[in-house]
């Protein structure tokens, strides 16, 4: 592999438009004659409808239509479910587009109005009159398995929406060893809301006489739009035209098919002109899907000298009202899989609960089931370091599984692909002088001060992933990806793939791999993405899979160009194939550098096919089409350093240090903006973020008002450092980062408040982690004592 | 019912009646077409939609159109001369300050009004002067590194 700028952190090739204000978001773009489409939410989190009178909005100025559930059935199937996770009793419950009887969640629709102006459009949605009669409801996972409120759906006994089980050893037999220490944790994973900048859009344009629907969509996936859309609204997936332009953050929650967004299309199609639905924050945080949302109770054994034995758990996860489209699969498949950690583990057993409720829809968000997995794990670890009496960096160094080249099985039946966890822990201690830490440490709490250090290794999955692995774990579909690099006759490249770039800037990556594979200038590159029409099948960014997924199926494209681009040169040259030589974009014969052809020369030559070699077609261009052997496994270590103030509670995050190790780094800006990014959000997960439901189903945190996601003045300078240790089996070694940080940073985070506040007898603060909780845990601790 | 109103926008004169509620963001996106200024929240919380008004930076969506009748507004289309960037729009490309790029319009002008106000800011000064600006990409860290780079080339590379 030659590296002309493979490695090198130059700018993103995307951002002056983004700069510049002409980046083109979906709620953007305009059509000729463009109405307005706004939802009518249900104010109640369970209720059925006892009446609904549309007539006044009806004839409201501007108003074109008003729809209900009894116009939209007819037409649209109900929401699919996308992942079908086997042996698990998954009971999926019929999910409507618009509510016919019963509405399940604060945010479930039903009704929708069109009008000329989203102004109006709005106004009429006040004149429709509901008559509502509630029912009781649930919101919490744990008590909904325990029968609290009503049934939510008939056909759902006990509101259970499956029961996953992950097992790998003799987890009980390792808790009953003699002389195990064992450590328990009950811990609640708060509900999230992903938050992406951008709240989500749909702009549906029809073309009766054709039968032709294109849907503009702020989505992490359009093919996957365009296959559930096809199959919800009816349109043959050849005359659906799906297109994610510029697309304003995602974090997951663009994964996720939504009723909005085909009834925008169901509204194009009925009034025959183009329609654009764009939610607003409010709607959105009660719309798009939430994340996280579990009750574990954990717990973990091992020796006394520091050998962890077993890990065993129940967790019981909310899922919101209805089964969003890859739900099943986020607290099971990603999380259950993943609780070995980076650690030799060998007997491990935990049961997952997913148990409907009636809140949004929980849906991945950034790590999707891996940061509760890490959590828990580095959490339960710390408490057994303490119970032991042993460092908790030690107790870990005694159980990172050894650096391995080419796969290590774990309990869980997952063959890790390659990691140096020693190596990173042995960094992030050497840069922030953990030794030092705890000696400060020391002196400060002879002082009264509460200095806290906390510490965690991880490792994640991601580069979803082998096809043959979704299918068996019930993915409905497959999980490879695809390029096609197109030379133009001057040497100038396009490259189309079927990922969906929304933030991650793989317009400038991408390039950056076609420039080092084949030497051409990253700026005579240009990489196309987000429209069905135009691009490749593909399955989307999730799962830090566009790199390391999408990037290998480039990287293989390439290889095909390289050798066509080797024997087109052979036969100009007139030498045989076997003789060629290549270096930096210039193909030549073995000691002949001088006598060279560049790509653009073959580039040329190949397009205008003057003079081919026998049997060769015209033309400089390859697809590829990546199914990948095995997922990747980034990893690596945090550290942060606190002071607690006990009697405010204040939380001072004094220092946050990390080590990632994600293989080779095409772009080191890229990954370290990456990096900041994701340790963040696991930091907001920790200290501000949760959304809050009253009991009666009200979502309390229901603004950027009272949902506190992090801002400029709440953060230190994080210290970001790498190791690089290659995939095996990845063609450029690279694995992934959009997830890491906020994996593992939560937990640190954690583990590091816990740590301050030992001294005063606190083992536990629920997250956030607010001054006001901090200050009870301290005092629940001091009554205790 | 609609109020005449006259405003410049990036140096053109607009005249246009507008319905009393319009909000001056929806004016910019939806009347003039200039979609560059964003909306991200119903709060007045994420800065997203911040433009300058008589060279002082708005919230837009907090603002109806008839209010700043008469005024002048820049927005991020007409910062910088068409072709050419700001010196905090090259800085915020040299830094990595934007990942999705959906606050960064916001974020620009919110800086623009911080280097006004203090053009040689700390990195507390930074952060305490962005918090009205949410982003939920970068983690900030490049935003402060952009916007002290911005400082720098506009106070003629020395600080």
């Amino acid at each position: 592999m030659s590296s002309r700028t493979f490695g090198s952190a130059i700018r993103r090739r995307e951002d002056p438009r983004l700069l510049t204000g002409l980046g083109t978001y979906t709620d953007d773009l305009s059509l000729p004659n463009m109405a307005h489409a706004a939802m009518l939410r249900s104010p109640h989190a369970h209720a059925t409808i006892v009446s609904l009178d549309t007539s006044k909005a009806a004839k409201a100025p501007g108003v074109l239509a008003v729809y209900t559930g009894k116009d939209t059935a007819p037409a649209l199937k109900p929401m699919p479910c996308a992942w079908l996770l086997p042996n698990a009793g998954l009971n999926i419950a019929e999910y409507p587009l618009v509510a016919l009887d019963t509405v399940r969640y604060v945010g479930d629709i039903v009704a929708v109005v069109v009008a000329q102006t989203p102004y109006q459009a709005y106004d009429a949605l006040d004149l429709i009159e509901v008559k509502y009669k509630t029912l009781p409801a649930v919101v919490d996972p744990e008590k909904s398995a325990k029968g609290t409120g009503a049934p939510i759906h008939a056909s759902v006994p006990g509101n259970q929406a499956f029961k996953w089980t992950v097992a790998g050893g003799d987890a009980d037999a390792a808790f009953a060893a003699p002389g195990a220490v064992v450590v328990h944790d009950r811990i609640i994973q708060n509900r999230l809301i992903p938050t992406p900048m951008e709240t989500r859009s749909a702009l549906a344009q029809w073309t009766a006489a054709t039968g032709e629907l294109t849907l503009w969509n702020t989505t992490q996936n359009p093919h996957i739009v365009r296959f559930i859309g096809s199959l919800v609204m009816g349109v043959p997936e050849d005359k659906l035209r799906v297109v994610a332009p510029e697309v304003g953050g995602g974090f997951g929650a663009k994964i996720a098919q939504y009723p909005a967004d085909f009834l925008t299309c169901f509204c194009a199609m009925k009034l025959n002109r183009p329609v654009k639905w764009t939610e607003t924050r409010s709607e959105n945080y009660i719309a798009t899907t939430h994340g996280r949302d579990h009750v574990q109770d954990v717990a973990l054994c091992g020796t006394k000298d520091g050998k962890i034995t077993g890990v065993r758990g129940t967790v019981w996860a909310g899922m919101g009202a209805y089964l969003s489209t890859a739900a099943p699969g986020i607290p099971t498949i990603l999380h259950g899989l993943m609780l070995c950690g980076p650690y030799l583990i060998d007997n491990v057993k935990e049961d997952v609960y997913g148990l409907y409720t009636n809140t949004t829809p929980v849906e991945a968000y950034r790590g999707a089931g891996r940061p509760e997995a890490t959590y828990l794990l580095e959490r339960l670890i710390d408490r057994f370091a303490h119970a032991i009496g042993k460092d908790p960096a030690e107790v870990r160094r005694i159980n990172l599984i050894p650096k391995f080249d080419n796969g290590h099985n774990v309990a869980t039946g997952l063959t890790y692909d390659s990691g140096n966890y020693h190596g990173a822990l042995d960094k992030i201690m050497a840069h922030v002088d953990y030794a030092g830490l705890r000696k400060q440490q020391a002196e400060a709490r002879a002082k009264g001060r509460y200095m806290g250090i906390g510490i965690c290794t991880y490792v994640e999955v991601c580069g979803l992933g082998p096809s043959q692995v979704a299918g068996a774990i019930g993915f409905q579909g497959g999980l490879w990806e695809s390029a096609i690099v197109r030379f133009h006759p001057s040497g100038k490249v396009n490259v189309f793939i079927g990922t969906k770039p929304h933030g991650q800037g793989e317009e400038t990556t991408f390039a950056q791999i076609v420039s080092s594979e084949l030497g051409v200038d990253v700026n005579d590159v240009k990489v196309m993405h987000g429209d069905t029409d135009k691009t490749p099948m593909g399955w989307g960014t999730y799962g830090s899979r566009t790199t390391a997924v999408g990037g290998a199926a480039l990287a293989v494209a390439l290889r095909k160009i390289k050798d066509k681009a080797t024997a087109l040169a052979a036969h100009l040259l007139e030498a045989p194939v076997e003789d060629m030589d290549y270096a930096d974009g210039r193909f030549f014969v073995k000691g002949a550098p001088a006598k060279a052809k560049t790509i653009q020369d073959i580039a040329l030559m190949a397009n205008v096919a003057w003079n081919m070699p026998a049997g060769m077609e015209a033309g400089l261009e390859a697809s590829s089409f990546y199914d990948p052997p095995n997922f990747v496994y980034p990893f690596g270590a945090h550290v942060a350093v606190v002071d607690v103030d006990p009697a405010t509670g204040a939380i001072d995050l004094k220092r946050y240090a990390c080590v990632d190790d994600c293989g080779p780094q095409i772009n080191p800006m890229i990954v370290e903006g990456q990096v900041h990014g994701g340790v963040v959000q696991g930091l907001g997960q920790a200290l501000w973020e949760e959304a809050i439901y009253a009991d009666n189903g009200q979502l309390v945190t229901g603004t950027l008002m009272d949902y506190a996601i992090p801002r400029a003045d709440v953060l230190p300078e994080i210290e970001v450092l790498s190791t690089v240790t290659p995939s095996p089996h990845h063609p450029l070694g690279v694995k992934g980062i959009g997830e890491a940080g906020t994996i593992v940073s939560t937990c640190t985070m954690y583990n590091a408040v816990v740590d301050a506040l030992r001294p005063l007898g606190v083992d536990t603060v629920p997250m956030p982690m607010t001054p006001e909780r901090v200050w009870r845990a301290v005092q629940t601790a001091k009554k205790g004592a | 019912m609609a109020v005449p109103v006259s405003l410049t926008v990036n140096g053109q004169s607009q005249q246009r009646d507008v319905d009393p509620r319009l909000l001056l963001v929806h004016f910019l996106r939806d009347v003039l077409g200039l979609t560059g200024t964003k909306v991200a929240c119903d709060t007045s919380q994420c800065g997203a939609c911040t433009v300058l008004v008589d060279g002082i930076a708005a919230k837009s969506c907090t603002c109806l159109t008839a209010q700043v009748d008469g005024a002048s507004i820049t927005t991020i289309e007409g910062l910088a001369a068409p072709g050419t960037l700001h010196p905090i729009q090259e800085a915020f490309w040299n830094k990595h300050g934007l990942q999705c790029g959906f606050c960064t319009p916001g974020m620009v002008l919110a800086t623009h009004e911080l280097l006004r106000q203090n053009p040689n800011p700390t990195v507390e000064q930074i952060r305490h002067g962005l918090e009205g600006n949410l982003c939920r990409c970068t983690g900030y860290q490049n935003i402060v590194r952009s916007v002290q780079e911005a400082a720098k080339t506009m106070n003629g590379g020395a600080r």
